[in-house]
């Protein structure tokens, strides 16, 4: 049986990178006493498969994992076991028993949703949102990108599904909210990600502004799957309830 | 929400930031004021090294378990940290409340290797502590140290207001009552530290002073109040099966070294081995018992979420029950997928035999550690290993399908000569052969791998070699010479590879291991112009600590070639580790005479530890029940 966990990443936490926040749930998994499935072979180890690595120092409400378990005590059940063996940065926000055949969550991943805020909003040029408008409304942003295989251009039009400005609200483990919030959705599949700094970059680039290191802020609210098609796309977080 | 000591800025420019942020599974976070006492527990090295390490998980556990008390930890600021540290005055903080040190009551640091010395100056420079302890004032913490390298604290004892000398499951509690009566009564630390020195187990090294003779060698130890005790008794746990130990371990979101549940199922070790400090320090060997052991084993595992299990000792195969806890392990771990990771287990029958069960299909290496090449050398440094015991272990071992072997040598050894030397070149090729002659060329998936390692002796305080002379750089650096030569020589020369360590950290270790009190006032020094992470060979300033001690007029050679008369008194025979200094030279002319002494096991042998009137002490021995 597989079972797709959502969880939250926040304060201190957000320095933790992916292969460890890994490493914590396997043991995480082993506190909270669940019957997981281990593979076969010589060194078995948990079957365990994460949606989408999130960088160190952003923060989430929306990151997904699947396991296959051997013996399922309910989703309500689960959820609370898993929470009473966290510590203070991750909480569990749901769990959901996949059905027969659903693909596992590291390849469903096709977009993420963001919202990305900056430490200090004052040092930022004026009109910069107005800027970040017309730069979004662009009918296509030729971009050199950076991959494995050396440098390709891509339109990064094509992955930004959604750009919008708005007030900061105080999410949790933060001190304060920030004056404003840039939500954006974005490409996050497998083969063409997109993490929400690059775009903002390449914008500020645009306006001959260097943004200085560590200026931004990132929150990643949600991970989607594609229920539509790639030219019409229906986007749903992992756990989806109709 | 706890707020973090550093902000994002500087954690997202430093390697690893994990290691500051404090919040592991099972750290423990109180109300601080709800508590009496602050206490910081520091190992003075990088967070993966000091987090592997028991003994502090077994004091935070300890600690914390008072009501009064919330013991927090601190390791060494990696050398990116400490820069900026440094740059922007960002004091040392707790990783649990995220607090500066400086605002601790106490400040404990372990100290379990010579090399982090200069790094016990770091933690309180960047802690704003005045690194003298005449300096410090009555709103410092008390800075108490403990671990191996107390049991010669001399050389650091500037820097300490306070060591405990001993395991440090008994008086901290006495400790820590006498400093609340103290501050209640507005005493000051002066008035605390004269009043602990009287505590069993406790040195306050500022009261008292040495006097030394014109060879440089001890004359005498002045008490500077009179009833002082002029002999310290180190601690020691009677029963260690009715004690602290943690069931609750923390657990690192990083990688560490020692990232599994240990269980650690005795402490001693009853083989007497001459060159190990170890061996005579935590003596009378004593065992936890089964029950205690498998009701450990279950409940860290539960709370950790470990993958792996260690059992911890310093010879695992001496371990009377260990059959049986081997079962109960394989039987527990086997069904949640658990390893079992054994390391110090003689190989034999048996241990073969539990090693199959236990590991991999992919086997593992095997480790041996006859420390010399001959059996003349061995019997000089009472390893009870002989020729036909590794090679019957080796060719059992390679029947069962082992094929890569790691043995340990030493060089530089008292009574050493060539012909020992190329011993370990004849064992490692012995052993090679005894591969071609056991397995079948249709079974060979190909050469055996044979990895002989060897590190320089250093004569430790407490041993019988605490007399003999240390080998110089140079000396080192041509056995090591003679060693890769005399393989290269061997017939089977391909199979085996060679290791040594490097000679001049080893010169240096062995200053301070012998070091006296003239030797604070180098290490500060050294400190000054920048040594830190002195463990660490990209940091390790070799041209600086020769410097150093030129500008502080100190002999190198006077504690590490020099030869020590019987009569010498020695900067640590003021401390009694339970083992008699008589027993110590008897064992010394033991050695030069080639004479093996038998093991605890087979027959007292007088020691002086008896006195503590448990563990191996009080079993019947083979020759009483023969």
């Amino acid at each position: 049986m597989k079972v797709r966990i959502k969880f939250s990443k926040y304060g201190a936490l957000r320095f933790i990178g992916h292969l460890d926040v890994m490493r914590y749930f396997q043991k995480a998994i082993r506190r909270a006493g669940i019957d997981i499935a281990y593979s076969e072979g010589f060194s078995p180890h948990q079957i365990m498969s994460f949606a989408s690595p999130l960088s160190v120092g952003h923060t989430s409400e929306g990151e997904y994992f699947d396991i296959e378990v051997n013996t399922f005590t309910g989703e309500d059940d689960m959820q609370q076991r898993l929470q009473a063996v966290m510590v203070e940065g991750i909480d569990i926000l749901k769990v959901k028993l996949l059905s027969e055949g659903e693909g596992n969550a590291m390849a469903s991943v096709t977009a993420a949703s963001y919202l990305v805020s900056f430490r200090d909003e004052n040092i930022l040029p004026a009109g910069w949102q107005d800027e970040l408008l017309k730069f979004y409304n662009q009918p296509s942003i030729p971009v050199i990108k950076e991959t494995k295989k050396g440098e390709k251009e891509i339109d990064l039009k094509e992955s930004i599904y959604d750009l919008q400005i708005c007030p900061g609200i105080l999410h949790k483990g933060q001190e304060r909210a920030a004056q404003t919030e840039i939500y954006l959705l974005l490409n996050a599949s497998s083969g063409g990600n997109i993490k929400p700094a690059f775009v903002l970059e390449t914008f500020f680039k645009t306006i001959d502004f260097e943004l200085p290191p560590f200026a931004m802020l990132v929150h990643r609210l949600d991970t989607f799957r594609n229920l539509g098609t790639e030219e019409e796309r229906k986007l749903v977080p992992l756990i989806w309830e109709k | 929400m706890r707020k973090l000591a550093l902000n994002d800025e500087i954690l997202m420019q430093v390697e690893k930031p994990a290691r500051y942020i404090g919040n592991e599974v099972n750290a423990v976070m109180k109300d601080k004021n709800q508590v009496d006492i602050r206490f910081a527990m520091c190992f003075p090295d990088v967070y993966e090294i000091g987090m592997s390490h028991l003994g502090i998980q077994i004091i935070y556990d300890m600690l914390n378990q008072f009501e009064d008390v919330w013991c927090e930890r601190v390791y060494s600021p990696w050398v990116d940290l400490d820069q900026i540290m440094r740059k922007e005055n960002i004091p040392l903080f707790a990783l649990e409340s995220q607090d500066p040190i400086r605002n601790f009551d106490f400040l404990g640091i372990t100290i379990q290797y010579e090399m982090c010395y200069t790094n016990i100056l770091q933690v309180l420079d960047l802690s704003g502590i005045p690194l003298l302890s005449k300096d410090r004032r009555d709103d410092d913490p008390i800075v108490i140290g403990g671990g191996p390298c107390t049991y010669n604290p001399e050389p650091i004892c500037d820097f300490f207001d306070l060591f405990y000398i001993g395991e440090a499951e008994t008086r901290y509690r006495e400790l820590l009552d006498l400093y609340k009566e103290c501050r209640a009564q507005k005493l000051g630390r002066k008035e605390f530290l004269k009043r602990a020195a009287y505590i069993p187990g406790m040195y306050v090294p500022s009261l008292y002073e040495v006097a030394y003779k014109e060879d440089g060698t001890i004359k005498e130890r002045i008490p500077l109040i009179d009833d002082l005790p002029m002999t310290i008794v180190k601690e020691m746990v009677t029963d260690v099966s009715h004690t602290y130990y943690p069931e609750k371990p923390v657990v690192p979101f990083i990688k560490v070294t020692q990232d599994r549940v240990v269980l650690e199922i005795q402490r001693g070790c009853i083989r007497g081995c001459r060159f190990c400090q170890a061996g005579q320090l935590y003596r009378p060997v004593r065992e936890r018992s089964l029950e205690m052991l498998k009701d450990y084993a279950v409940k860290m595992l539960e709370n950790t979420g470990h993958e792996e299990i260690s059992l911890s000792s310093l010879s695992s195969s001496d371990y009377s029950e260990l059959s049986e806890l081997l079962d109960f392990l394989i039987a527990k771990c086997g069904e949640k997928k658990i390893n079992i990771s054994l390391p110090s287990l003689r190989i034999d029958a048996f241990s073969l035999d539990v090693m199959n069960k236990v590991q991999d299909v992919k086997k593992s290496s095997l480790t041996f550690a006859p420390e010399a090449g001959s059996q003349r050398l061995r019997n000089v440094i009472n390893k009870g290993l002989t020729e036909e015991i590794i090679l019957s272990g080796a060719h059992l071992a390679f029947e069962g399908g082992w094929s890569r072997v790691k043995l340990y040598f030493m060089l530089g050894l008292p009574m050493e000569t060539e012909e020992d030397i190329r011993g370990i070149a004849e064992l490692c090729n012995k052993i090679a052969a005894e591969f071609y002659e056991t397995v079948p060329k249709e079974k060979r998936t190909g050469r055996v791998q044979i990895v002989a390692s060897t590190s320089f002796f250093i004569p430790k305080p407490f041993t019988p070699f605490q007399w003999a002379p240390q080998c110089t750089k140079e000396e080192f650096l041509e056995k090591a010479y003679l060693t890769r030569t005399a393989i290269a020589s061997q017939l089977n020369q391909k199979s085996i590879k060679y290791n040594w360590h490097e000679a001049d950290v080893s010169v240096l270790e062995g200053i301070f291991a012998r070091g006296d009190r003239r030797l604070n006032q180098v290490i500060l020094k050294a400190y000054q112009k920048g040594c830190i992470y002195d463990a660490w060979s990209e940091y390790y300033k070799n041209d600086v600590w020769l410097q150093t001690f030129k500008e502080c007029g100190i002999d190198i050679s006077f504690y590490t070639t020099r030869e020590r008369a019987d009569d010498e008194i020695f900067p640590w025979d003021f401390l009694d580790c339970g083992v008699t200094k008589q027993f110590l030279l008897r064992e010394w002319h033991n050695a030069q005479k080639e004479v093996v002494t038998p093991n605890c096991r087979m027959q007292c042998n007088a020691c002086g530890a008896a006195r503590f009137k448990t563990g191996v002490c009080l079993e019947k021995r083979e020759e009483q029940l023969s």
